[in-house]
């Protein structure tokens, strides 16, 4: 488990959420009743585990809960980051028009090395082929028309480590 | 495994959330118009099958106080394989992709204080003599995976 330092985050999420986290690290059980077999994981009251978990998604400690397919098995097989140099005072209303998009996963802004990596905004896009993920770049360009100062699409040759990250 | 339209249904509608309720999956049937049982079921294989990856609350890790960040390399590629071996040596690197560009390695540094980035990020250019461009999200514009079957 993680050490809290910070007074911010550690206000963030308590022992009581910490011993949630570690029991749905793995999923929530598929049972009638996920939560009440969590409630009694940890020992509290399942009203009390469903609130947590809500409080948890509003501050940002739980992205949501649901299913995360697989997306190779979908024949999703092919994906490329997207990153684009966009005017850095129009970003967040780009951001999210592009991070809205159905074949866009993931969306973010980081920081450029100017002059060598001048983009500013990270978009994955995947696709069922090579072909397909170009395309739907294409789409993201044309919808950014004039704020597309430049952008290129890098696709993975090869998966060199993969690990789960560890919470 | 070949997909019934139900197991598409499941798909579609879960990405974007189960219940948070003291019975989820009442509120499921109704909207799925499937019986709750053969949701849970449908689940079961599609996970046993690997098609479903995960099912539940999704964390993000830099929310609970770690440090997360992507951070790139460029490499020459006849070092390339002694430098993803020295990379990969850290146990805070969680993915490395090797990408087609000049900017050739990608990778994401997971630690459990936010500090400790800077220090992995240090470790790695003094063990391979190769900058490392560290690259954290300082916007994250996320509304989740959408794969539509």
């Amino acid at each position: 488990m993680l050490a809290m330092k910070h007074k911010d985050e550690a206000e963030i999420i308590d022992s009581a959420d910490r011993k949630i986290i570690s029991a749905t690290q793995q999923g929530l059980p598929l049972t009638l009743n996920p939560y009440h077999v969590v409630a009694q994981e940890v020992g509290m009251d399942v009203k009390e585990v469903i609130q947590r978990i809500k409080n948890m998604t509003e501050s940002g400690v739980i992205r949501r809960t649901g299913i995360v397919p697989n997306h190779y098995k979908l024949g999703f097989t092919a994906n490329g980051m997207s990153v684009w140099n966009v005017p850095e005072f129009k970003i967040m209303q780009l951001g999210e028009k592009i991070g809205a998009l159905d074949f866009v996963s993931h969306c973010y802004q980081r920081p450029r090395f100017l002059p060598q990596w001048p983009y500013n905004l990270f978009a994955m896009v995947h696709g069922r082929s090579k072909g397909e993920v170009l395309e739907k770049v294409q789409s993201i360009a044309k919808l950014l028309g004039q704020d597309n100062i430049c952008h290129q699409v890098l696709f993975s040759s090869r998966i060199l480590k993969k690990t789960g990250l560890r919470i | 495994m070949k997909l019934h339209q139900h197991d598409k249904k499941i798909i579609n509608h879960l990405q974007g959330g189960f219940p948070v309720s003291e019975n989820p999956w009442s509120e499921l049937q109704i909207s799925l118009d499937i019986p709750a049982e053969e949701i849970i079921h449908r689940i079961e294989k599609m996970k046993a099958a690997g098609i479903i990856s995960r099912f539940g609350p999704m964390y993000d890790a830099a929310k609970m106080g770690g440090g997360l960040t992507l951070a790139a390399m460029k490499v020459d590629d006849c070092n390339f394989e002694n430098v993803a071996e020295i990379v990969n040596s850290f146990p805070q690197v969680a993915h490395n992709y090797a990408r087609e560009h000049e900017f050739n390695m990608w990778f994401v540094i997971a630690t459990e204080l936010p500090e400790q980035v800077d220090e992995v990020i240090e470790k790695i250019q003094s063990k391979t003599g190769l900058k490392v461009y560290n690259m954290p999200k300082q916007q994250e514009f996320f509304l989740g995976l959408k794969f539509k079957v």
